[in-house]
């Protein structure tokens, strides 16, 4: 039987409404990361009043008020001051940057040799990137030729001496040059020795094991310019008389030596989560100590901790500045000298001079630990619980 | 045959070279090692010794009884002058590197808690701001931190003259920041002892409550109890005497602030950098332990019925701070040493006194000596102060 009563059947179905306006778009992602509960409202108030405070003044002074190009402090300072910048003016005097360039990047390197530095510097992004990049073939070629045949053709290049070049003391070096050089050693130094001390360390001979475990403690509980300060005044002492070293190979054995503790703790740490079925795994194939070692607990120990090895390559980056104490002059030490010269001097030099040093430093180790957390994800093979 | 030339040679047989015995290995390995060593001391001991004989330069601690002859800029809790002796100097550098040491401690773990939390917030942009204060400050040398705040803020602050006036009657200028303080007239030890009294009344009154609400179930208000106790004790102990304090105010005067106390740029630039420098690394810390605790713990606690403030403070913070403990201690230890960056700003500290000390002396194993034993002792006994933390706080098993 058929109601014929029914008025009406709908025969399609009603298309679904849209959210009301507090549940869709940007309104709702705002109602949700920020005004979630009462607190959260305020928190957001606070913060975006910090922000209209801190933001607009710091653009000012860092890009509309700066004053770019210029030869001398004048074009930093006042009216008041010397200069002829209006009176109460205040912005970053990237002039100053701009014409001490040079010197912040080579320090006193001779001039007309400064090609051998850009040549050096070409020479290791060209061999570096490929040696990042995971997919680019020749992985073994190219290590052997950055970590054995380009430090000799630097030195060559950088030092001279040899095949025509003039002799360049170690003394007038300074800048980026000098920071990265340090590093650089110093990364390619403490990672062998860290790895060699954190196996002595759990070695099962008790005098190397005694031995290791000294040097590490010893040097971890001290700071880095006692360090330097040791490597500066003391090591003369301990050489046979007439015997001199350079300067800025004292401070590169005081950095290598102070990372590569630091380093064998990271180390450390990642042999002693390799579960002791993988030792006794391999001593049952009969390998020996350096097969077991080298082929089956490195590389899976080395894997395990390499945000911490990047971790101590950032320190010793930034720990490098510190050679400024023993009178060496890296990036940091370079620009704090021509905050002295009286050609600069204003209110703004340091300043300026210190957020350009702060922001090549940060780009370098902020590289660093992008890369770190990007190698992290892609060797991860599944096993982390 | 040829099948019996590859019979094993039985181990007990004389044949098997003594060489290719591990534990035998083990000690020619160990052997040698010692030789080289010792070798290596007694070279570096004669080179040392023949290097300080054609010299001239006399050894031994004699000279730490000499008169210093220089001034130290700041030497709070003791009398120095240039009249005192090296030893002196030497004390009152290891104090103020333990000063800047407590204070930027202190500081550095409240502004990496507040950070460290900050990042996991669900308000977006306490998040994001968080993380940007955390990746630029983790980026920079601590070097200069310091010098950004010591020539870049502090040095460009006005004149005493026009110095700016803040809250609670402080001034700040590039001679650094000047504040009241009080000063204690007689009898003000009472309200001292009061309150020493009051911290211990306190420490017993927890335990008796701890101990009652175990046995009875029964709660008590600890908090207000010693609140009261702590603020009431002392305030009662000087209204006995009277109120003997005086405050000292810095009055704005002429050229100069007069009055109040100091604290110079160069202390001011050394606490503010390694407080940032180091909250940075707290913040990951804390972040880390927090994500640590499983979100199944906070979860069974609301199941439980207890609320949001008491599942933080009982379930997850507990847990958390097992995760923290060791990694602090850490960050604590390299704060300490960092402070010898002291040096660079001119403030007294240990390595920056003994600098001096060895420049006029020219004692450089002495002051390398007293260098490493200082702050080896200071790592040790931070080591051991967090050691006996993280004791009370790991897991309790069975």
């Amino acid at each position: 039987m058929v109601d014929s009563n029914l008025s009406f059947v709908r025969t399609e179905m009603l298309q679904g409404e849209t959210p009301p306006l507090g549940e869709r778009g940007i309104v709702r992602w705002i109602r949700l990361n920020m005004m979630a509960t009462p607190v959260d409202a305020i928190l957001t108030i606070l913060a975006i009043f910090f922000l209209a405070w801190f933001i607009p003044p710091m653009i000012n002074w860092l890009f509309v008020q700066a004053s770019w190009s210029g030869a001398d402090r004048a074009v930093c300072s006042t009216v008041a001051q010397g200069g002829v910048m209006p009176d109460g003016w205040s912005g970053a005097c990237w002039a100053y940057v701009n014409a001490n360039f040079d010197q912040f990047m080579y320090g006193r390197y001779q001039l007309d040799q400064h090609w051998r530095v850009n040549l050096v510097g070409i020479l290791f992004v060209v061999l570096l990137v490929p040696l990042l990049i995971p997919k680019a073939p020749f992985k073994t070629a190219n290590a052997i030729v950055f970590f054995f045949i380009f430090p000799i053709a630097a030195f060559f290049l950088l030092v001279g001496g040899w095949f025509g070049l003039p002799y360049i003391e170690t003394a007038t070096w300074g800048g980026l040059l000098v920071t990265l050089v340090l590093s650089f050693v110093g990364i390619a130094i403490s990672l062998p020795l860290g790895i060699v001390l954190a196996l002595g360390r759990r070695s099962k001979m008790p005098v190397i094991k005694m031995l290791c475990v000294i040097f590490i403690e010893m040097v971890r509980g001290i700071p880095l310019v006692t360090v330097l300060f040791m490597a500066s005044y003391m090591l003369p002492l301990f050489l046979p008389p007439g015997v001199s070293f350079d300067k800025f190979l004292r401070a590169l054995i005081g950095v290598s030596l102070f990372a590569s503790a630091y380093m064998a703790e990271v180390v450390r740490g990642g042999l002693q989560a390799i579960p002791k079925g993988q030792y006794e795994g391999a001593d049952s194939l009969g390998l020996s100590y350096w097969q077991k070692t080298g082929l089956i607990v490195l590389p899976q120990a080395l894997k395990m901790v390499i945000p911490g090895i990047v971790n101590t390559f950032i320190g010793l980056f930034k720990d490098t500045s510190l050679v400024s104490i023993i009178s060496m002059f890296d990036l940091l030490g370079t620009v704090r000298q021509h905050f002295n010269d009286a050609n600069w001097a204003s209110p703004q030099t340091p300043i300026s001079g210190l957020i350009f040093a702060g922001f090549v430093f940060w780009i370098f180790c902020f590289g660093m630990s992008r890369y770190s957390i990007f190698m992290e994800r892609r060797l991860d093979t599944g096993h982390k619980r | 045959m040829a099948s019996q030339d590859i019979t094993p040679v039985d181990s007990g047989s004389a044949k098997a070279s003594l060489l290719n015995d591990p534990r035998i290995r083990g000690y020619i390995y160990q052997v040698v090692v010692l030789v080289v060593l010792v070798g290596l001391v007694y070279w570096v001991v004669n080179n040392t010794i023949a290097n300080l004989q054609r010299a001239h330069l006399a050894t031994g601690f004699g000279f730490l009884d000499g008169r210093s002859g220089f001034d130290i800029s700041s030497h709070p809790f003791t009398q120095y002058s240039s009249d005192s002796t090296y030893i002196k100097a030497l004390y009152v550098g290891i104090l103020n590197t333990m000063l800047v040491a407590v204070a930027g401690i202190i500081t550095a773990t409240i502004i990496g808690f507040v950070i460290g939390v900050g990042r996991l917030s669900h308000n977006w942009l306490i998040r994001k701001l968080c993380t940007v204060y955390v990746e630029v400050f983790r980026n920079i040398p601590p070097l200069l931190v310091i010098f950004f705040w010591y020539s870049g803020v502090l040095a460009v602050l006005p004149q005493a003259r026009q110095s700016i006036a803040l809250p609670f009657n402080t001034f700040l200028n590039n001679r650094g920041f000047f504040f009241p303080v009080p000063v204690f007239g007689e009898g003000a030890w009472l309200a001292g002892a009061a309150f020493i009294i009051a911290i211990v009344g306190t420490f017993f009154i927890r335990r008796w409550a701890y101990k009652r609400q175990m046995a009875t179930g029964q709660r008590f208000p600890i908090l207000w109890t010693s609140l009261a106790l702590i603020i009431g004790l002392p305030l009662l102990a000087f209204a006995l005497k009277g109120f003997p304090v005086t405050p000292d105010w810095p009055v704005l005067g002429g050229f100069n602030i007069k009055g109040g106390s100091l604290v110079g740029p160069e202390f001011m630039s050394l606490y503010l950098a390694l407080s940032f420098y180091t909250a940075s690394f707290i913040a990951e810390i804390v972040r880390a332990g927090i994500r640590g605790v499983g979100k199944g713990q906070s979860e069974a606690s609301h199941a439980l019925g207890l609320r949001a403030g008491t599942t933080t403070r009982l379930v997850v913070v507990p847990q958390a701070m097992r995760i923290i403990i060791p990694p602090l201690t850490s960050q604590y230890l390299n704060l300490t040493k960092n402070s010898s960056l002291a040096v660079a700003v001119g403030y007294p500290d240990l390595f920056a006194v003994g600098g001096t000390i060895l420049n006029q002396t020219g004692r450089s194993i002495e002051v390398v000596a007293i260098f490493i034993t200082v702050y080896l002792s200071l790592s040790v006994l931070t080591s051991l102060f967090m050691n006996w933390f993280n004791a009370k706080m790991a897991l309790v098993e069975r």
